[in-house]
């Protein structure tokens, strides 16, 4: 069931100077199954995540949520984001997980109940009281998942989560993202991996220079794109 | 000169035998020193964290003040600071000039602007690093200075202890606002002052080799302590 959603982008913009890095976006977003943003590297497929999730103010154009103070239940917040690089606190694996949910109001036991389930889910369940940053690059990107999981999210943001990863540690990522879409959260995640994209299913929203070029669901993208654009890209000849 | 042999032999005395007077100096140097960092803190780090962390009008300028502060002469610290407490000064009821608080209170102003200028630095590295991930789990200015204090604390540890430096090796306003009587406000360094003016050269040195000894004690704990933490972290 939603609660903020959709979330609706109408004529959406973002201007670095004389840069137009995203060339007025219109769309909709709903519950369901993950979208993908895809395209080559500096399609404006990061900087878009951030203006949906609020870190960058656009230059013209608006993101609306269709009730922007609804929230899920529980104290869960309507987005978060998880982002290409973790950035973990200097604090234990424990201590990481329950810290935005102490931000967000839940007690001590409750965050802490709450942050052991998630860290349990991802497989972090014996490295609670391991320092964060001595974790692995994986366990990083895995903690990063589940302190967002443990927050029940109505939205979660991902920027190429998988980016610095290895491919069993990708492998991992990807299974913990989609029990996390399966949980009823919406998952809108930036790719430029292909295969990642085509097993993760979902939506494909294909960027190139900053404009949604092409939508549809996954299996109907990478069977026969409709654009030019896309189908170069599919053939891996479409370079910024 | 003889003086220097002479005053090694001194220190070494001083230093080796119980001598109330010196632990009573060397007591109250620690005791203002380190509370004159603890009241400066106290408003100076969370400043300073507030100004790693949010952009205001105005800004720059209150940076560019707590550095420019950074170089206070003491004297002149030491002198508005007696006008202050002085019994016709604004703050003259309160009777604190000649005593311990007023010189904890020069050291204390000394300090506040190191420690608001150099912890403004110290967190701005980590504000950049943490900015986003923090505004993405929707931390307030005061959850996010609470949060920058605590992730920088070793750091701030090393911007306590520039500012320790600084309360310790204070002169020119402790001078002026305690007044260096002996046995009540004289510490080691206007009691170097003094030993000095009277032509006591080595015990004017020896005071100053224990000084550098309590100073190198201090830091060596703090180091000891930061790397015993940063292990378990």
């Amino acid at each position: 069931m939603p609660f903020a959603l959709p979330l609706r982008l109408n004529g959406l913009r973002l201007a670095i100077g004389s840069t137009e890095i995203i060339r007025g976006i219109t769309l909709e977003l709903r519950e369901g199954a993950p979208s993908l943003l895809v395209g080559p590297n500096g399609a404006g497929k990061s900087v878009l995540l951030r203006l949906l999730h609020g870190l960058l103010a656009p230059s013209g154009g608006t993101v609306e949520w269709a009730n922007p103070a609804a929230r899920p239940p529980g104290l869960g917040p309507r987005d978060t984001m998880v982002f290409q690089r973790p950035v973990l606190l200097r604090r234990t694996v424990l201590g990481n997980a329950t810290y935005p949910l102490r931000l967000l109001g839940h007690s001590r036991a409750e965050a802490r109940l709450r942050a052991e389930t998630a860290l349990e889910r991802v497989g972090l369940g014996r490295l609670l009281h391991r320092p964060a940053r001595r974790l692995s690059g994986g366990e990083q990107q895995r903690l990063a998942l589940a302190r967002a999981w443990a927050l029940a999210p109505e939205v979660l943001f991902l920027d190429e989560p998988t980016a610095a990863l290895d491919p069993a540690a990708t492998r991992s990522v990807e299974a913990i993202v989609t029990a996390i879409a399966e949980s009823g959260t919406k998952v809108v995640m930036t790719t430029h991996d292909l295969a990642q994209a085509r097993r993760l299913g979902g939506e494909v929203l294909f960027l190139h220079h900053g404009r949604v070029v092409e939508r549809a669901d996954a299996e109907a993208f990478f069977a026969g794109p409709r654009t030019e654009e896309a189908a170069a890209f599919l053939r891996g000849e479409l370079f910024w | 000169m003889t003086d220097l042999g002479d005053a090694f032999d001194a220190a070494w005395r001083l230093l080796a035998g119980p001598d109330p007077a010196l632990a009573g100096i060397v007591g109250l140097s620690l005791q203002t020193s380190l509370l004159a960092v603890l009241l400066a803190a106290i408003p100076g780090l969370p400043l300073g964290a507030l100004l790693a962390v949010r952009r205001f009008p105005g800004r720059g300028m209150v940076v560019a003040v707590a550095n420019a502060m950074m170089g206070l002469p003491p004297v002149v610290a030491g002198l508005v600071l007696y006008l202050l407490l002085s019994r016709s000064g604004p703050l003259g009821s309160f009777g604190l000039l000649f005593t311990p608080g007023a010189m904890v209170l020069a050291q204390a102003v000394l300090v506040a602007p190191i420690l608001v200028a150099l912890s403004r630095q110290a967190l701005e590295a980590l504000w950049e690093e943490y900015e986003e991930q923090l505004r993405s789990f929707g931390a307030g200015p005061g959850q996010a200075v609470r949060t920058l204090l605590w992730e920088g604390r070793f750091s701030l540890l090393t911007v306590l202890l520039a500012g320790f430096g600084r309360a310790a090796a204070e002169v020119g306003a402790v001078m002026i606002v305690g007044g260096n009587i002996e046995g009540y406000t004289r510490t080691m360094t206007t009691a170097i002052a003094l030993e000095t003016s009277k032509g006591d050269l080595p015990l004017a040195l020896a005071l100053g080799s224990v000084l550098l000894a309590v100073v190198l004690l201090v830091n060596g704990l703090a180091q000891l302590l930061r790397g015993a933490a940063q292990q378990a972290r």
